[in-house]
């Protein structure tokens, strides 16, 4: 169990990172992970794909795919990788403070 | 200086993550290119870098008149534990296809034309061979827009220097 350093919080994540208890998330600890990742500002952009993120996990109780995202977030594939250049289906899961997917896509 | 070996290799150059992957499409079954696909997409999502080099059939995946009509080959293919003879009647190898287009759906695996767009958009480099591309007489203007480039072998392992190589 390790705690993160973006919060003062007790948060429970992973050996990568990624949240066990997604309740656990709030948007304010978000700056801090996207900075750990090498995202300096979280622009509305970015939150426009970890809402999408967060909103389809809480629906369905699974990450989308990166095809899904490209196509449902409204941020098309392109800039989703320069939005979140180590990857964005990946990254924006850590931010958005759900479990690693697990897709092969 | 004393070095630390482990194996022969040094273990200070012994690399801790793959950084890229160049990955050849060398076969113009359905079941010959997604794997490559699946791999390239795979890299980008990992964020390592990947190029696509498509060779002898692999360039159906690429042709802008053939990458929607790839099809899973029903003939000489025991994988698929279909007798040959019914393998050959006409429509098998459109209907398995179409079964294994609607298997890949439900899994969110995008048809090739689209797979390969979202590959690209990711950054992923998609190459032409020249030496197949000569040999079939075709063109740039034969491929789809995302084919950066038609490129020799040597410009190939150009490309792919530094990293890792991925046939199939």
């Amino acid at each position: 169990m390790t705690t993160t350093a973006a919060t003062d919080a007790q948060i429970e994540r992973d050996a990568e990172g990624f949240f066990v208890h997604p309740e656990q998330w709030t948007e304010a600890i978000a700056g801090g992970i996207a900075r750990e990742n090498g995202i300096r500002e979280l622009t509305n952009r970015h939150w426009q794909v970890i809402n999408f993120m967060r909103s389809t996990y809480l629906e369905t109780g699974a990450a989308p795919s990166i095809r899904t995202l490209g196509k449902a977030s409204g941020v098309p594939i392109k800039e989703l990788y320069q939005l979140f250049p180590k990857g964005p289906a990946k990254l924006a899961a850590k931010i958005a403070g759900i479990p690693k997917p697990r897709g092969c896509i | 200086m004393t070095e630390l070996f482990e194996h022969g290799v040094p273990l200070t150059a012994a690399p801790q993550t793959i950084e890229k992957v160049s990955i050849i499409i060398s076969r113009g079954s359905l079941e010959g290119i997604y794997p490559g696909l699946m791999m390239a997409n795979g890299a980008r999502m990992e964020s390592i870098d990947a190029n696509l080099f498509f060779t002898f059939f692999g360039l159906d995946a690429i042709n802008g008149a053939k990458h929607e009509h790839v099809r899973v080959a029903t003939v000489g293919n025991p994988g698929l534990h279909l007798a040959t003879w019914a393998g050959g009647f006409p429509g098998v190898s459109a209907i398995v296809t179409h079964k294994f287009a609607a298997e890949m759906e439900k899994l969110d695996i995008p048809p090739i034309p689209e797979f390969i767009e979202m590959i690209a958009d990711s950054g992923a480099g998609v190459y032409a061979c020249k030496a197949s591309v000569d040999m079939f007489h075709l063109t740039k203007e034969d491929f789809i827009p995302q084919v950066q480039d038609i490129i020799t072998v040597g410009e190939f392992y150009g490309l792919a220097a530094g990293g890792q190589i991925i046939f199939t």
